[in-house]
């Protein structure tokens, strides 16, 4: 019951509008559910009964599966509807398209968008949860929620870690969501980039900026490396991998200047040689398989936990 | 047929009138504007108690017929108006087709004599198809009753070719109406470009994109010896060109928006796609600069830039959905709630902005309450405070950001042409 007092929210649209009690509650909540997946019934009955919908307009696997893994352990049942083509060229909107999933009676949609934004306007329209699992360059709440996790488990605290994100900063998400939880956390968040990967008046959101990627690594207690996109052409996007790996690029001649203990973080999926060296990516420093397990608790938490106010909510209307 | 105004307060700033008075209209006509008119008339209004003032001239509006009528038609467009108490409204030219020649301009006089409730002035357009490839008829435009011109929705890149459009409204006599933004900078930016495209993950429009083709507009007026109008300025740099335009004695006039005094860009980070507009919401700086500018007489006019779109075309992904608000009939209200509420303009420096200074600009006898004017009127319960609701609005479209807020002041009456239209009784 403490939990409903904490967490009121039927959706979970990103972490800007969470207060650090809220983000505390999904992380203490993903830290007893972890145990779970070490069972060798790998499974508890917190959602059974309740159908989880993962509606992604976005090739995505890990997230996706991520998700459907999270809510098969809380005994859910789980539909993926995977739309390669944008809600554009289904000529069917978002918004329809929402409301004809929520009349199969579903309970939580888990929505991935291309569009900044789309989880805020479905949830908006909707009875149902809506989780948010990527939209646009706005959020990505549960990845940036699996990061803390796992910075936690390893560091034992978030207050006063130094934490640098490097890569494009402008076009991620992934940036954002981690900004907005590090910082409520009370950590101490730089962004490190070319200057156009950069998007404008960032330091309003509270962290520092840098261009100097051995700036950005020399005090830093982490460092989450994110996955860089060139343009499909690889003709010409090569010479700019190399340059872009060359001045950003995380090797371990560059983390022998960090920290020893540094911990070396990426979203996945990787690209060796682009952002990161395979020696780094692989080595002692490296926690993204971690990650990957971590991301299955902190999505259970965060579907038992909308799952919980949506039932509340619910309640409530009816008495 | 005669109507008797009686005992309201009298806001005439054309004749420094703002005095308790009586009004009366004798047919389409305003016959005397006097203390204690005695006599007969066939119908009378109390107004005790309410503001009256001449009906709102907005130089700004989109009523999206012919072509795109499922926005909005003159007539519902023109009912929006009354209920906002605007008696006349200068039509945007970006209609399908464009008002681009006599023969459109021709429709589009039909369209408005048929189905018209006020009065509707016609800004042609200053390039064919609005595409700033070739000049319209400029001459021809004036000649068949436009009484502006306007790319609204779209600049004309070119500075060889404005140039020569201003050089051609000089002589023909046409006010040129400037939508005073560099695509180029605007690029595909949906809203503000800083904070808040930043944690929202959207693209920007930054502010050069606007101020910089303000410039260029001004500079090009000055050039060619032309008259020009800056409309919905939006922010704070667009103010400073212009006061400093009309400092050298440029002959420059501007208008904002209601939404742009109102609002700020923090209100769009909900996503509502009824708070994306374009030139966007600016900064809380901007909007402070925009009231600046409307108290020190930098910015002339308030005019809505009603802009309708279909919920099919709104409510949809904020990226993709259309930029553009209605605001016929929350102009007045917003106005009063930002500007009259908060001492920042007084009743008569108000119906300056609304009516009476756009109607000198666009050169009509419209915007004062003297003898022998036309008997366009809005008599308004200043103080009454009313819940902006979707299903009260006239105008087809419902893309209003004010829709769920409280407003003060509310048109009980607009006369339009010595035509009582009543909407609304305290």
């Amino acid at each position: 019951m403490e939990n409903a007092l904490v967490w009121k929210r039927k959706d979970l649209l990103g972490l800007e509008e969470l207060s650090r009690q809220e983000l505390e509650l999904i992380l203490s909540t993903a830290e007893s559910f972890k145990e779970v997946s070490t069972r060798e019934i790998k499974k508890v009955p917190a959602l059974r009964g309740k159908t989880v919908v993962n509606l992604f307009y976005e090739p995505s696997t890990r997230t996706r599966v991520s998700f459907e893994v999270a809510a098969k352990r809380l005994s859910a049942d789980v539909i993926n509807i995977a739309s390669e083509t944008s809600s554009v060229r289904k000529g069917e909107t978002l918004i329809d398209t929402g409301k004809n999933i929520e009349a199969l009676k579903v309970d939580i949609i888990v929505v991935r968008h291309n569009y900044s934004g789309a989880a805020v306007m479905l949830a908006r329209n909707l009875r149902a949860s809506v989780v948010n699992a990527g939209d646009g360059w706005h959020e990505h709440p549960t990845q940036a929620l699996l990061d803390i996790f796992t910075l936690k488990e390893k560091l034992g605290k978030i207050d006063g870690l130094k934490v640098s994100i490097v890569g494009d900063i402008a076009h991620s998400r992934v940036a954002r969501s981690n900004i907005w939880g590090l910082t409520k956390l009370g950590a101490k968040v730089t962004v490190c980039a070319p200057k156009m990967l950069i998007p404008p008046a960032i330091e309003e959101m509270g962290v520092a900026v840098t261009h100097d990627i051995d700036e950005a690594l020399r005090h830093a207690d982490a460092v989450n490396v994110l996955r860089m996109q060139f343009e499909r052409d690889e003709q010409s996007a090569f010479p700019q991998q190399l340059e872009y790996f060359k001045n950003f690029g995380i090797t371990r001649e560059r983390l022998e200047k960090a920290k020893k203990n540094i911990i070396v973080m990426h979203p996945g999926p990787i690209n060796r040689g682009v952002e990161i060296s395979s020696e780094v990516a692989d080595g002692i420093n490296s926690v993204i398989l971690e990650q990957v397990t971590n991301g299955i608790a902190v999505r259970m938490s965060v579907l038992f936990l909308v799952a919980q106010a949506n039932d509340n909510i619910k309640n409530e209307n009816t008495d | 047929m005669k109507i008797l105004i009686k005992n309201g307060r009298v806001i005439d700033p054309a004749n420094n009138i703002d005095a308790l008075m009586d009004i009366l209209v004798d047919g389409s006509k305003i016959s005397r504007v006097a203390k204690d008119i005695k006599g007969s008339a066939d119908s009378t209004i109390d107004a005790s108690g309410k503001i009256v003032i001449p009906g709102l001239v907005d130089m700004h509006v989109h009523l999206r017929e012919p072509g795109r009528e499922d926005k909005e038609t003159i007539k519902s467009g023109t009912h929006a108006a009354l209920r906002g108490g605007v008696t006349s409204v200068l039509a945007m030219p970006n209609t399908q087709p464009a008002i681009d020649s006599v023969k459109n301009t021709d429709l589009l006089k039909g369209l408005i004599k048929n189905s018209a409730s006020i009065n509707v002035f016609i800004c042609g357009a200053i390039t064919k198809e609005r595409a700033g490839i070739e000049l319209a008829d400029i001459i021809g435009l004036k000649k068949s009753g436009a009484i502006a011109i306007s790319d609204d929705g779209a600049s004309v890149d070119s500075d060889a070719l404005m140039l020569k459009a201003f050089k051609d409204a000089k002589k023909a006599g046409l006010l040129v109406i400037c939508h005073s933004e560099d695509k180029k900078l605007s690029a595909s930016g949906v809203v503000n470009l800083g904070f808040t495209s930043t944690r929202m993950g959207l693209r920007g429009i930054p502010k050069e994109s606007e101020y910089k083709r303000v410039q260029r507009d001004v500079d090009l007026a000055k050039k060619a010896g032309c008259r020009v109008h800056i409309a919905h300025v939006s922010c704070k740099e667009s103010v400073d060109i212009i006061a400093r335009a009309k400092k050298q004695g440029i002959k420059v006039t501007c208008e904002t928006a209601p939404h742009y005094f109102s609002l700020s860009e923090e209100a769009v980070l909900g996503y509502d796609t009824s708070f994306k507009m374009n030139p966007p919401l600016r900064s809380k700086e901007d909007r402070e600069a925009i009231k600046q500018g409307l108290k020190k007489g930098i910015i002339d006019v308030i005019a809505s830039d009603h802009a309708p779109h279909t919920e099919n075309e709104k409510e949809i992904e904020f990226e993709r959905a259309e930029f553009g608000i209605v605001g016929l009939e929350t102009e007045l209200a917003v106005s009063i709630t930002e500007l009259i509420d908060t001492g920042l303009l007084d009743w008569p420096g108000l119906v300056n902005k609304i009516a009476l200074s756009p109607a000198r600009i666009l050169g009509i006898n419209k915007g004062t309450l003297g003898a022998g004017s036309d008997a366009d009127i809005a008599i308004i319960s200043a103080d009454a405070d009313w819940l902006v609701k979707n299903e009260d609005l006239q105008s087809k479209s419902k893309n209003s950001p004010f829709i769920g807020k409280q407003l003060k002041g509310r048109v009980a009456c607009t006369i339009c042409g010595g035509k009582i239209t009543q909407l609304w009784n305290s």
